[in-house]
């Protein structure tokens, strides 16, 4: 036990305010619920920001290494002597940057939401809901053991499940809620096989002895071979899988434009800035096997990585919706994290990319959520998603479009803003060890930079459209997170980060900036950001003169190259038409009818012969006692 | 030199008594009837348990005890099935037996 104990209420508190106000939240009034909501979080804030302090002033380094200190654990479920599953606390540097980041962002998602959600029905559900997920979210990354972490993995799709179908009146939104549960589902049971598997190899779960380098997972050199690759290498894998499912990676990415259905603060806490990172979390959690034992596995995740970057890069080029810009936006810089984190190294400067991975986690969290709430203020004053129903806002919502100037500005990579940083840091690493990704990822750097302004343009500038009602500013509940989000966004890149986050605990030395790196970086981007102002600045023929030139990749980016079609061919056409439908008809025919039959035999021959039931108490007698002289009988003359 | 009574003849009256006790519960339509019969049948096996009990294990009691069972017993459902009829009664207003077959399919 160490003198960390009290971050279990980093736990206790949103747990406790989920069951008050999902049990008597009905009796509150709404704007009582929000705000216990509220109040809830800024303690759990309080407490992650001194945890924060005290961990990386000195308090979690020994022998000038980060430690991983478990603050406190029980075991919650014995298999064997040697492979308990337990509940816990652990701090290091990437659960402690995260812990800062969730309640940060949550806490500002919850001072804005009690703007944008007032007066909607449901309003202390919804409160129930972010606290639940806040909870998981907080309970997965201080896990101390992988089974933890998979059981606070649930539980973040479960919110987030139900975060989405929150207007569960709506179609569509079940619609997304449903897919967004089944394909995370579907990755999950990926990652429980992965789990089940290494847990196989190394008889344990537990976070410090798995990752330590002299640990099991790594001197069992892998295992037995299967089809050329290690069983550890299979197993982080599969574990990967999950990571991808969670962090919509290609091809499971999917569920993550559809989940825009639910209220606009969520997708800026889950679908953003949290619950998306936590497959990045993941692989950064595991780093030293996939560096040491899987190095395939870590080969996997670069390219699936920096493919998903640049493929949802394209298709935010071509979206009208701008929620479904800004989750495609979110899938691409998630790639980036990914292919940073496969790119890594392990120790001292090696782990740049490691380093860079999670200063980019860090830092698009703060970005994006603010892009995110700042859509939300744009959809609250216009009441519409697509920018074509936009035009001219600048002048009706100023704040608003400060800040989100700052994060197109911060998402694009110029400096000193703090994706800048990041950004330069992740491209630096790719440099180091693959080419060929540092190409895909520059290029996706021009791409990221010009469809932001592209969204910026559409939506700030040009023409005034016709509104509703005039457009006016949001409350100050809405602009007050704006502003912290972009100050936020602004600074963070400033913060040393090689000296709190790296792969092997001891700080390193990098250069803040690497100007052969960064100078092309500034280049592309403003070269995004310069085609996007001339084709979108002011309403030109350009943008339709350009679609027409390339009219077929135009048709396929927007369609999102068609993979929801494709996937609805593979699990219509061929899941269900070839193995459900003959299972169906077996369970229904071969099945169903056995028992059917049982049942009509007995039913048809009870029925002949029910006549015997007469009610008449005397016969049933005569046949008792005829039934006893026969029998009387057979002993007699038988059994003599 | 007093006489003994033969085994046989003890189970002869038993026998009858059975049978005759068989008899009427088959044949009577009265409820009341039908229990007197009842009561024959278990009496018989009395006669019965006594006269083995007698005749082959003298120095026993295990059969005297089951006739004082049975006797007990039958006091009780003589009791239960006489609540019963009354009940029949109440519910039919008669007690042949033939009128109460609510209970078939």
């Amino acid at each position: 036990m160490s003198s960390y104990g009290y971050t279990i209420w980093v736990l206790l508190v949103p747990a406790f305010t989920f069951v008050l106000l999902g049990l008597l939240g009905m009796k509150l009034k709404a704007k009582i619920s929000g705000l216990t909501g509220t109040f809830g979080l800024a303690i759990v804030t309080a407490i992650s920001y001194i945890t924060a302090i005290s961990y990386f002033s000195g308090g979690g380094m020994a022998n000038g290494i980060y430690q991983k200190i478990i603050a406190c654990n029980t075991t919650w479920l014995t298999l064997t002597e040697t492979l308990h599953i337990d509940m816990g606390i652990m701090l290091d540097p990437i659960s402690v940057m995260m812990l800062v980041v969730i309640s940060t962002v949550s806490f500002m998602v919850h001072i804005y939401s009690l703007g944008y959600m007032k007066g909607e029905k449901g309003f202390e559900r919804y409160y129930a809901f972010l606290s639940l997920f806040t909870f998981s979210m907080l309970g997965l990354v201080v896990a101390t053991n992988i089974f933890q972490m998979y059981i606070f993995w649930e539980l973040v799709g479960v919110s987030s499940y139900l975060l989405i179908g929150f207007y569960y009146t709506k179609n569509s939104a079940v619609a997304a809620a449903k897919k967004a549960f089944i394909v995370t589902r579907f990755a999950d049971m990926g990652f429980l096989i992965g789990i089940l598997m290494l847990s196989l190899m190394t008889k344990t779960f537990d976070f410090v002895a798995l990752t330590s380098p002299d640990g099991p997972a790594i001197a069992s050199k892998g295992g037995a071979a299967f089809l050329g690759l290690s069983v550890i290498t299979w197993s982080m894998i599969l574990i990967f899988m999950g990571g991808a499912g969670k962090s919509a990676m290609f091809p499971l990415h999917i569920w993550l434009p559809d989940a825009m259905e639910g209220p606009t603060p969520v997708s800026a806490l889950i679908h953003a800035a949290t619950m998306v990172v936590a497959g990045v979390y993941l692989v950064a959690r595991m780093f030293p096997i996939y560096h040491f034992a899987a190095p395939q596995a870590l080969m996997v995740v670069a390219w699936v990585g920096g493919f998903t970057s640049l493929f949802a890069a394209v298709i935010a080029m071509t979206q009208l919706d701008i929620k479904r810009v800004l989750a495609y936006s979110t899938i691409s810089q998630i790639g980036y994290m990914m292919m940073s984190l496969g790119v890594s190294g392990y120790g001292g400067a090696e782990g740049l990319g490691f380093m860079a991975s999670n200063f980019h986690l860090f830092t698009h969290a703060m970005f994006k959520a603010l892009l995110f709430l700042g859509a939300g203020a744009i959809i609250h004053a216009v009441h519409s998603n697509y920018m074509t129903d936009m035009g001219g806002l600048k002048k009706h919502l100023p704040v608003t479009h400060a800040t989100f100037l700052i994060a197109c500005l911060t998402i694009a990579g110029i400096p000193p803003l703090s994706a800048f940083f990041s950004k330069d840091h992740i491209l630096a690493a790719a440099f180091e060890s693959n080419k060929a990704l540092f190409v895909i990822e520059y290029l996706v750097a021009g791409i990221t930079a010009f469809y932001m302004f592209r969204l910026y343009f559409r939506v700030f500038h040009g023409k005034q459209r016709e509104y509703e009602h005039t457009p006016h500013e949001a409350p100050a509940t809405m602009t007050v997170p704006l502003i912290i989000l972009a100050f936020a966004s602004v600074f963070a890149g400033l913060l040393p980060f090689g000296n709190f986050v790296t792969s092997d605990g001891a700080p390193f030395e990098f250069e803040m900036v690497d100007w052969k790196i960064a100078i092309p970086s500034i280049l592309i981007a403003a070269a995004g950001i310069g085609f996007a102002w001339l084709m979108y600045k002011s309403e030109t023929e350009r943008p339709e003169k350009l679609k027409a030139v390339f009219k077929n990749s135009y048709k396929w980016a927007y369609n999102k190259f068609y993979m929801d079609e494709l996937y609805l061919f593979v699990t219509k056409k061929i899941i269900f038409r070839h193995i459900s439908e003959p299972v169906a008809w077996f369970d229904r025919h071969i099945v169903d009818g056995t028992m059917n039959a049982i049942a009509n035999v007995t039913q048809s021959v009870s029925f002949r012969i029910r006549g015997l039931q007469s009610g008449q108490l005397q016969k049933y007698a005569y046949v008792f006692v005829s039934g006893v002289i026969a029998l009387a009988l057979v002993f007699i003359y038988f059994f003599n | 030199m007093v006489t003994v009574v033969p085994l046989e003849y003890l189970l002869i009256v038993a026998a009858i008594m059975f049978f005759t006790g068989v008899y009427g519960f088959l044949t009577r339509r009265n409820l009341i009837t039908m229990l007197m019969s009842l009561e024959l049948i278990l009496n018989s096996v009395n006669i019965n348990f006594a006269a083995f009990n007698r005749y082959l294990f003298p120095g026993k009691l295990e059969g005297h005890f089951f006739s004082l069972f049975i006797i007990a017993v039958a006091a009780s459902e003589a009791a239960v099935a006489i609540a019963i009829i009354i009940n029949i009664y109440r519910r039919f207003a008669t007690i042949n037996v033939e009128d109460v077959s609510e209970m078939k399919y």
